[in-house]
């Protein structure tokens, strides 16, 4: 049972990682319905700038995630307005093959400009203590990657419930051509959605970075699958979805490698993606509404 | 206050709108009355700023407002209730009515304007907190007039209101347009229910494949035999 629960409590912090960058997928999708494969090349692209803001400017770990975050806010912007605008009007397929353009883009630049090396996290960046609460350890690595991973979700969430840019950020998902009725720029609220969904990659990244301790141009690929399959879990399109798939599938990934083989435990996200789609396409959150997937 | 001029208007190769022509006098009802796919809509969502016409112009209050973004239409004073209501489903009832005001800045005009639209929709008061996906048909008709009403408009917009509503509340609909008007908003209202319209109507239209086949004061065109024997039932 102790032993269950430890489990538990290590994959946490994996699950709120994945909860961020669900977050980022799910909002997207919601805004304009696009499968936006190069996110977790953002998040990768944050994790870049959260090393070098460590090692170069000797920043802490909460600067150089600040730092991570306002960039990459402009770097989805950017993205947004570049590649994807001007296929709002095209078939879906043409922005999706776009979108995988993008990421290739962000992982070959990448790896041109710093090589394909990876880079360890300065130790002196995050020095790691245990902790022993009712007899489970936790280290202070994952009680900071979950409380700051929180901390953003309520900002989030505050700012979608109750500032006027949240509240046109769902009015546009919902129906863009009323949205445009009530005077609501349609065009700056996509380019918000994309700033906040990137800032919270970028957030992902600087703690995958403190997590596993290791950076590189291609770590952004599997993380964003994952995340991919954990908006799909809770129901794409859906914020609340997206964290509560996240976490799920953070605990099931600890779950598998503590207990299981550490092997299969890429396979499991698929496994959940294969099975959901089996059973309830929409998601835990969705409503069997037909268009929704 | 409005006028349209020899607008044509195109989805692809359809010419949805043949050189149409009408005008809004300031504080009047008029009405455009025809039937499925004549164009009624397409003429509205021109007017707001979703279509653009590949000819002719719109002027608003002396301003051509042909090429202008809709989001300042919707500044200078026209706002739309549209077909099938469009309500945010996923929102509540109030921030519906938020999404309303979104130009304005004036919180404490807002304030008035929302006790305004409630004083004059006692049911949205009351589910004020509700999602707007889950009011009844008429609800969300009169959540959609009273979201437009928030912009504080003085030309508003309506397409078909009284679309798939049981009689009693077609009367309750067209008696709040009447009283929206006696308080000095101008309306031009889009109707396949000839019959209501033309009776709360000033001035009318009839359109047809997207012309204007007839015009004239509403008493009159309820006379006229063309109308009475194609959209009257009669
Ligand atoms: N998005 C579109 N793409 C192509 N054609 C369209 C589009 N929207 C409308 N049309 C066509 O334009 C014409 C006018 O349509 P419109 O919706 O304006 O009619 P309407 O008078 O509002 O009809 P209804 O009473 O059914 O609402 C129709 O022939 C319709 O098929
Ligand atoms: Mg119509």
């Amino acid at each position: 049972m102790l032993e269950l629960m430890q489990q538990i409590v290590n994959g946490l912090s994996l699950g709120a990682i994945y909860a961020l960058i669900a977050l980022g997928y799910t909002m997207i999708y919601g805004i304009i319905k696009l499968i936006n494969f190069a996110h977790g090349d953002v998040m990768m692209v944050g994790a870049y700038i959260g090393f070098f803001s460590v090692s170069l400017l000797g920043t802490n770990i909460m600067v150089a995630m600040i730092f991570a975050m306002i960039a990459c806010a402009l770097l989805g912007v950017i993205i947004e307005k570049v590649a994807y605008k001007p296929l709002r009007r095209a078939t879906r397929i043409a922005a999706l093959i776009t979108a995988i353009g993008v990421s290739l883009f962000l992982e070959y630049t990448t790896i041109f400009l710093l090589t394909p090396q990876q880079r360890i996290f300065p130790q002196g960046a995050f020095p790691v203590h245990d902790y022993n609460f009712l007899g489970l350890s936790v280290s202070n690595k994952d009680i900071f990657i979950f409380i700051s991973a929180i901390v953003l979700m309520i900002i989030l969430q505050f700012i979608v419930k109750n500032t006027k840019t949240g509240k046109a950020m769902r009015a546009v998902s919902e129906d863009k051509d009323a949205a445009v009725l009530m005077g609501i720029n349609v065009d700056n609220t996509i380019s918000m959605t994309f700033a906040l969904g990137s800032a919270l990659a970028a957030a992902a990244g600087v703690m995958i970075g403190v997590y596993y301790n290791t950076i590189n141009p291609l770590m952004g690929i599997l993380p964003g699958l994952k995340a991919f399959v954990a908006a799909v879990l809770g129901g794409i399109g859906i914020i609340p979805g997206a964290m509560v798939g996240g976490f799920i599938l953070g605990i099931l990934e600890t779950l598998v490698s503590g207990y299981g083989n550490s092997l299969y435990r890429d396979a499991v996200a698929f496994g959940v993606l294969i099975l959901i789609l089996l059973i309830k396409p929409t998601g835990i959150f969705g409503k069997n509404t037909g268009e929704k997937v | 206050m409005l006028k349209v001029n020899e607008i044509d208007v195109y989805y692809g190769a359809i010419h949805a709108l043949k050189k149409l022509s009408f005008e809004v006098e300031q504080g009047s009802i008029v009405t455009l009355i025809g039937a499925n796919g004549a164009g009624k809509t397409t003429t509205l969502k021109t007017i707001s700023g979703l279509l653009r016409p590949r000819s002719g112009s719109i002027i608003y209050k002396g301003t051509d407002i042909t090429r202008i973004a809709p989001a300042k239409i919707v500044e200078m004073g026209i706002s739309q209730v549209p077909e099938g209501r469009r309500v945010f489903a996923a929102m509540t009832v109030l921030e519906n009515l938020e999404m309303g005001a979104y130009l304005r800045k004036d919180k404490k005009e807002i304030a008035r304007d929302l006790d305004e639209v409630f004083d004059r929709f006692p049911r949205l008061k009351e589910r004020r907190k509700q999602l707007a996906g889950t009011l009844s048909g008429g609800e969300q008709q009169m959540l959609a007039i009273g979201r437009a009403l928030m912009a504080r408009p003085s030309l508003l917009l309506m397409d078909e209101p009284s679309m798939g509503l049981a009689p009693l509340l077609v009367k309750e609909i067209f008696e709040i347009i009447k009283d929206i008007n006696s308080k000095g908003t101008t309306i031009l209202l889009v109707e396949q229910n000839a019959h209501m319209a033309l009776s709360i109507a000033d001035k009318a239209y009839v359109i047809e494949t997207g012309e204007i086949v007839l015009q004239g004061q509403a008493g009159e065109l309820m006379k006229s035999e063309e109308v009475k024997k194609a959209y009257l039932g009669g």
